[in-house]
Parts: structure tokens; sequence; C-alpha cells
């Protein structure tokens, strides 16, 4: 069995981008998940996110762990380099191919169970360097590759699809960030893709780790009643907070907005953040508020979302380290050289 | 009196760890190398910071030898409480000096050993305030004791220690003073106590004393390695530890303090892996220096570079097993660990350097390979090479140097290819072109360790998949003539009896040969520097009877790998294992060779 590629089809007057590229062009192979999963809603959406933001697709770069949601990357970004890479050791492979080059634009995809168990060492210690991706955690609760187990994410109370409650505290990916230092902190929904488009495209504009978090329901193993992970149980929470929308350098003098709706934050590109207010007094510049706000909403069951924190002043791993602006891998190997002459010269001290 | 041995002899120094002998250790040892005579250190220390008994080796060896002789000729015996195993040690006709400070009668046991006390710590205590001080000095001092008995340069000792504290000029005088108490007692109450003595020879020109991960490091920097990930293990912390001096020396910009390079101190060595997986991928040339826990923790990944074909290289700095085991000892315990590391069919690159000089070498190779044939290639070190000190040539590098960055496609190839297909044999070499991330649209492909075809698209189709793994196994064997050659050392006449040994064994074989062929014995000798083996490998042990097959571990691993992967009968391939975590000595080799040939002559 191969995968499947899906047909491109070009229709007449359909809107480009300014490379001059459609939406289909940021198409990846056809999905092999089942029909109606939150993930591929997920898919289309940050393909359309990096078309609207007009990215070259061959100067993206794709990188996914292992489950459902990992499988993912095969399905959009045809022209990207994609790396599926060992179940749970996304994020290092992610740094070591950040660290080689900063200059493209990555995206990890990655599911509670690949991020929050096996994985859990490697998503906090990514988000403590501030290395600079998106972060996409589809979060189901479940495992679905291996047929119905709990996750990490799974709430306490919630069932499984042949009747066990889970009785373990959940791992909340959102606090887990807030408390380590990730610099762009949001949660989404798979069924809300007005809300979830703006938060990837300013999360793939952020300088630094953005993570976010996306309730998306497993159509299979974890939607029937008394799932907390269900479409059902995700609308009747669902709580959008902030909404975000990134405002690309070139457009924004032509952009108009309400003065005190509207919290715009400084992108490194130029471009900046307009965050809109839908719950009163939320500011997501402010850490300890956003910590509150989220332990607050814990109680109540209720799911809020939107971009809950971002700090756009925090250095990213590239400036931690002190690299210079080029690319390691472009760095060429004459200047790496210390020469046959230095060599003899270092070595007096071996004497 | 005995006579006189000149620049032949091992002393051994028993000390307390954390009172900085290490210091004291290798002053005496580069007075002796910089008086132009060979010298061999061995660290034999403990896994610990403060407190533990540890040991240092110093043989002066003329010849020119690099492994243990087997004997204590001269014990410095620092550590009460290692002083009864130290006298039991030390060889009939030796020196026993001990901190006569405190009185040891039972030193004086021994009728055969000549006992030398220095008030080591009576005499530091009155000349020295600081507490501190005190116990540092006292190990100074006794390098001025040991410099008296040996007839050391004392230019060269002074010198040296000036050099040494060059940037705290404080305690030059003060160290001065301390190789002075030492210095100034032997000669008054000893004048004539030794049989052993130094004199200067020209045999250390062109040579350098310097350890294997520092020469390793320094590999990866010459190499043009930019990227290093890294999870602290003993012992090959200090690998890593060089390149970020090198670095730090050599690749910061002088006026932006801009780096060209990238460390990263990882959260464990499964991300250590993943990191230098990520960076290869992403065209950076990298490496991990790690030991065999680290080497158990990576397989997962290791086996995913594999059959992914992602240029990965590994320093493994062994030390004992399994488990914890003895980390700050030596052996050569991982061979068969990293030739098939990880799980599935999985075959890997390995190289064997004997020496600091062919980690320096060997470091560049494997990042050479490793990006040639797009897979793991491990540089198994140890300890003894690793962490000791060794007298080798002076490391050379060729100016003309051009890494060797494998079969990549840039944008301007991919014009003239219809279609990039990634894991195709288009050159029929086994090796498939790869693409790195960014280059061109055309260039794209999608990684995945799971099944995939030849054309990099995913697969459950049973002949698809065996079409791969077959290709990875054709291009592993055709490595074989593409790594260091084996080295061969024939006999003075025709024999029908082999060694066969590696890395750090090397100096303990060649010279435990030499002394049974002045005895009439003759052995051919090869040494592995490379797996997959080359051919030369079948074709010596076709050549001989019986092939000795020497190295450091119980199991007898590189003999397995010598029976999976050559026709050769199990009876003619004799396993000499030495196994106690401590670097081999030629006495053992020539033993375990004796009893083994008298064996089977009587057989």
């Amino acid at each position: 069995m191969t995968s499947f590629v899906e047909p491109f089809i070009r229709r007449k007057n359909e809107p480009t981008n300014d490379l001059g590229l459609v939406r289909a062009d940021y198409d990846g192979a056809m999905s092999t998940l089942c029909a109606g999963c939150g993930h591929d809603s997920v898919t289309a959406t940050m393909a359309r996110a990096f078309f609207e933001l007009s990215i070259e697709p061959h100067k993206a770069v794709k990188v996914s762990g292992i489950g459902c949601s990992s499988k993912t990357t095969a399905y959009f970004l045809r022209e990207s380099h994609g790396i599926n890479t060992v179940h749970g050791r996304m994020p290092s492979v992610a740094t070591g191919a950040i660290a080689a080059n900063h200059e493209l634009a990555y995206i990890g995809v990655s599911g509670d169970g690949d991020s929050l168990s096996i994985g859990l060492g490697q998503f906090v210690h990514a988000m403590r360097r501030n290395v600079n991706m998106l972060y996409m955690l589809e979060n189901n609760g479940v495992y679905g590759l291996t047929k119905g187990q709990f996750s990490a994410a799974a709430d306490i109370g919630s069932t499984a699809k042949k009747g066990a409650v889970n009785e373990l505290p959940p791992i909340d990916p959102v606090s887990l960030a807030l408390s380590v230092g990730a610099t762009f902190v949001a949660r989404g929904f798979s069924g809300d893709r007005d809300q979830l488009l703006p938060l990837i495209k300013a999360g793939l504009k952020h300088k630094g780790f953005g993570l976010i978090d996306v309730i998306s329901p497993c159509v299979r193993f974890n939607d029937h009643k008394g799932s907390t992970k269900s479409y059902a149980h995700a609308y009747k929470y669902y709580n959008p907070a902030i909404h975000a929308d990134y405002v690309p350098p070139s457009t924004q003098i032509k952009a108009a907005y309400e003065a005190g709706e509207v919290m715009p934050v400084k992108l490194h590109d130029g471009g900046e953040i307009r965050l809109r207010k839908l719950e009163n007094g939320y500011d997501p510049r402010d850490r300890a508020a956003a910590i509150g706000k989220l332990f607050e909403s814990g109680q109540s069951s209720e799911i809020i979302t939107g971009l809950l924190y971002i700090n756009e002043d925090h250095k990213d791993m590239h400036d931690m380290a002190r690299m210079e602006d080029r690319p390691l891998n472009q760095i060429p190997y004459s200047e790496l050289n210390p020469g046959a002459a230095k060599l003899k010269e270092l070595q007096k001290g071996f004497r | 009196m005995s006579k006189t041995r000149v620049n032949d002899f091992t002393i051994k120094v028993g000390n307390v760890n954390g009172t900085g002998s290490a210091s004291a250790n290798a002053l005496l040892m580069k007075i002796i190398f910089r008086m132009g005579v060979p010298v061999v250190g061995k660290n034999i220390f403990p896994s610990n910071i403060q407190g533990l008994p540890t040991w240092y080796e110093i043989r002066v060896t003329e010849k020119g030898y690099r492994g243990r002789s087997g004997d204590i000729d001269i014990m410095i015996a620092m550590n009460p409480d290692s002083y009864k195993r130290d006298l039991e040690e030390l060889s009939p006709g030796g020196i026993l000096l001990y901190d006569e400070t405190w009185p040891r009668p039972h030193f004086l046991t021994r009728s055969d050993i000549t006992v030398i006390g220095v008030p080591l710590a009576r005499m530091c205590n009155s000349a020295f305030k600081v507490a501190r001080s005190r116990i540092l000095m006292k190990n100074v001092a006794y390098v001025g004791a040991v410099a008296a008995l040996l007839g050391l340069d004392l230019d060269i000792l002074h010198t040296l220690l000036r050099e040494i504290f060059a940037a705290k000029p404080k305690l030059i005088d003060l160290n001065l003073q301390a190789v002075a108490l030492g210095y100034d007692y032997v000669k008054e109450h000893y004048p004539n106590a030794s049989t052993f003595k130094v004199e200067a020879r020209d045999l250390t020109k062109d040579k350098v004393m310097i350890d294997g991960n520092t020469a390793a490091g320094l590999g990866c920097v010459y190499g043009g390695a930019t990227f290093g990930a890294w999870y602290p293990i003993t012992p090959s912390t200090s690998l890593m530890d060089a390149f970020v001096k090198y670095c730090k020396d050599l690749r910061i910009h002088p006026e932006t303090g801009k780096h060209k390079y990238c460390i990263i101190q990882a959260e464990d060595e499964l991300a250590a892996a993943g990191m230098i997986i990520g960076a290869a991928w992403d065209g950076a040339r990298c490496f991990t220096p790690t030991s065999g826990p680290g080497i158990s923790l990576m397989s997962e990944f290791i086996g995913f570079a594999y059959y992914a074909e992602i240029p990965m290289v590994l320093f493994n700095i062994q030390r004992t097993g399994p488990s914890t085991g003895m980390p700050t000892r030596t052996q050569q315990c991982d061979i068969q660990l990293c030739a098939t590391a990880s799980h599935g069919d999985t075959m890997h690159i390995l190289l064997f350097p004997a020496d600091p000089g062919e980690c320096f070498d060997m470091a560049v190779n494997a990042l050479d390979l490793a990006e040639r044939f797009q897979t793991p290639v491990f540089v198994l070190s140890d300890i003894d090479i690793g962490m000791n000190d060794w007298m080798v040539d002076e490391l050379q590098w060729d100016d003309s140097y051009i890494p060797d960055r494998g079969k990549v496609l840039s944008s301007e190839d991919l014009k003239s290819v219809d279609k990039f297909h990634r894991y195709l044999d288009v050159d029929g070499d086994h090796i498939p072109y790869r693409t790195i991330p960014g280059t061109d649209p055309k260039g794209a492909y999608f990684t995945r360790g799971s099944g995939h075809n030849k054309f990099g698209g995913y697969t459950e189709d049973g002949a698809e998949y065996k079409e791969v793994v077959d290709r990875l196994k054709a291009k592993w064997k055709a490595s074989a003539d593409k790594l260091p050659a084996p080295i061969v050392r024939r006999a003075k006449q025709a024999t029908k009896s082999g060694i066969i040994s590696l890395g750090s064994c090397d100096g303990a074989v060649i010279e435990a040969r030499d002394r049974l062929g002045a005895d009439g014995v003759y052995l051919n000798y090869m040494r592995v520097r490379g797996f997959p083996f080359a051919q030369e490998v079948e074709d010596f042990i076709a050549e001989h009877d019986q092939v000795f097959v020497i190295e450091q571990n119980r199991d007898a691993q590189l003999l397995g790998l010598l029976l999976s992967e050559t026709n050769t009968p199990r009876e003619k391939l004799i396993p000499l294992l030495h196994y106690s975590g401590e670097p081999l000595d030629y006495k053992f080799v020539r033993g375990a060779l004796s009893e083994a040939l008298n064996l089977r002559k009587s057989a």
C-alpha cells in the first residue's frame, strides 16, 4: 500500500497569494485518518495559514513524532521537507534542525500521547530553550493508533469508549508551557477554524517557541458521551477568551482597529499580533494572570481558548547560543578550518 | 647495590582523589617527557570527587612502548588507606616513598625493597599557612623528592611551574618552595638511594602529550563540525569540553562575538541523539560524545538514522558495564552493542582508534563517512585512550583537505533531475542522493522511520520493503574498504600463528609480541581499525592456523564479529580476554599468549 496522491486540480479564478500560488499548492498526500477526524481540519487550517502568509512551501519544515496527529505532516505542504521521527522525540530533532538552519519556518505536529507521556521531557526542554518553532499539539485525550487507551491529557472522570473511568489527574499542556517558559501559548479547537487560523499564523510569525494546544476530537475512540474531549463537550464548554490576528509588516498602516479593544504586540519581523479581548480584563502579556485564569477556568470545566500568553522579548535559542545570522549549514568550510599552521601552534601547549 | 636502571621503570603514585594529585602527576610526567624520554601515563581513578583512593602510573620507557609494564618499581604511597595494597604491589628491588610524618613500621616488613621516608606533611605544615595549600603542596613536594631520586632536570621542572602558573604568579613561588622541600630533603638524607635514573635523551622531538578526548574534540573542529549535542557522562565529557574550548578559541568572530557553532547540553542522551539527527538532516556536520549507557538510550534513534539514512557521528568512550558498572574503569565492551545498535536488522560502521593521534584522524574520517554513507558511524574509544595523556606524533593537518559531504543535491543539481526520489540507487553504488531542507521545491521529500519504498513513499509491501533493506546491507558492506585499513606487522620469520586485536590493546600487544619474538616465538599481528571488516581481515585469518583475538571484554565481542562476518571455523580463533577495568599490560598479553601456544602444542 502506497500513500494516496491527492489529485491536483487547478480551478479558474482561484485566489492566489503573494507568490502567485493557490491554496492547493499547500496540500500534501491524501489523509488516511478516519472520516470526521479533528486532525484533518487542523491540517487544512495549517495549510491555509502557510498559504495566507505566502511562505514558500520549500522554506517550511514539518516535524512530527509518532501517532495519528504525527502522521498528518504528510498531508500538507508536499513541497516541504518533512520528518516523521520517533515517538515523543520530535522536539529534539526539531531543535537540532533549527540549530542548523534557523531561517526556515518550522512547524511541529504532535499529539497528547506523543507530547505528554513518552515525550514529556523533550517537550518541556524545547520550551525551556525557546526553540523558534510552532508546536501543534492535537489533543484528543486518547491513544488512537493503539485503539483507545487514555492519554495523560484525559480529565478525571472522563470515560473510555468501553466505560473505564479515568482517575488520574490530567497534564495540561498549556499550564505546563506557561510554567517552563514557552513564549507563545494558545489553545484552540479543531471545530473553530476562524479562531484557529489566525492563531497558527501568529504562532508561525512569533520568534520563539509557540504552543497551540488544539482540542481535536477522536471520532473513533473518544467522541462518546462521558468523554471530556468529544465534540459535544468541547462545544458546550468552549470559551474563546482572546482572539489574535497576525498583521504583516506591509499592511499595518491600512488596517484599522478601535483603540482599547485591541492590544497590539510587535513582532520581530516588523509585523504585529493584534489581540481582541473577548473576555473582560484579560491581558495575555501577563503570565501570572494567565496562569490564574487557567486555574480558575479549570475549576468550572470551561475550556478557555485563544492566545493565552505572549512574550516577544525573550531571546530564542538561536540568540541565546549567540550564533551568527547565517545558518550553520551555510558556513563554508574555509571559515571553519583553522589550518595546519594553527594546529602546530596550538600543540605547543601539549609539550 | 644492584645496577642502575636508566629510563626503563614504572612509578606509581597512590593518593587520595581531590587533593590536586592529578596536577602533580602530570607535572612529573611532563618533566620526563621534556627531558626527551618517552613516558606512558595511566590514571586509575575512582568514580568520586574527593576522598577515595586514586592511582597514577608513569612508565618511563626509552623504547617508547605504549602499554603498561605490569610492574611497579617506585611506589609513592601518599594514601594511608591503600598502603597495604601499595606495599604488596611493589616489585622486588623497588623503592617505596612515603610520608614519614607518621611512622609506618609495617613498611619495614619487606626486606627486598628500599623504603624512603620523607616528612612531607610536617615540612609543608611548617612552611605553608593555609590549610588547603598544605594539602596541595604536599603533592608538589613529592614531585621534588622524586626529582631528587631520579635525577630529573630541575630547570625543566622550574620552567614548567612557571608556565603552568603563568596566570597566577603568586603560586609560582609557593610551588617552587614546595618542590625544594622534597628535593632538598631527599638529597640530604638519601643521596644515593635510587638505582632508577632518568637520563636526558632526544626521543620526544615532534611528539606531543595529549589525551584522546581532547584530540577527538579537536578533530571535530578540524573536520568542520558546527553542531554538537551531548549529555554529561563519564568518560566522554572531556571530549565535548575540548570541542567547546577550541570553538571558543577559533570560531567566535572577534568583533561581533557571534559563534560559528552551536553546542547543546541536552536533557538526556535520547535528546542528544535526536538533536544531531535533526542537525545532520538539515545539513550541518555534527556529532555526539557518549559512553555505553548513552548508546543504550540512543538506540531507538540510531535505528531511525540507519533506516531513514541520516548521517550520525557518535563517539563512544567505553567504560565497564553492564549497567552503571565501573564508570571510571576502561574496557572494550560495547563493540557488539554498537555494531548492531537498535531493534530490527541494523548494521553500523565502527572505527577503532588506538591512540589520541587516531582519535583526531578518525573524528574527521567519521564525519566524512557518515555523510558519504548517510548512516550512523561510531568511533569506539575508551577511558584509557580518552582520558590518559599519551605521547603521540604531533598531530598533522593537510590544508588541501575537503570535507566529503556525500551525495547531496543542490538547487542547481536538481534542475537537471526529472524527479527526485530520496532512496533510489541512481549510481549503482547503493547510496541514494539526499537533499537539504530549504533547498528547492523539487527536492522536497518526506523522511520516515516507517516502511518506505525506494522512491521514499510509505509502504507495507514486502517486496518494496526488502528492496530498501537489502540495499542498506549492500551499502554497509561497500563501506568496508573506505574505512581506515587494518595495520599488519609481520614477524621476522614465517609463522602460522597470528594475533588480531584492536584499539587500546595495541601498545601491550606490540610489546608482548616483541618480547616473545626475542624468545623465538613468532606471531604476525593485525590491528583492525574498522567494521565492516576489509577483505584483508578474512585473508589474514585464512593464512594462519590459529589466530589469537586479544580484546578487553568478557564475551569475546570482536571475535564474535569475526566469526559472523567472515568464513572462519570457530576453532581457529582463540580469545585472549582482559576485562578487569585496568588498562592492558604486556605481561598479561605475553602470559596469555605463551599459555595458549603451549596448550595448543600439547593438545
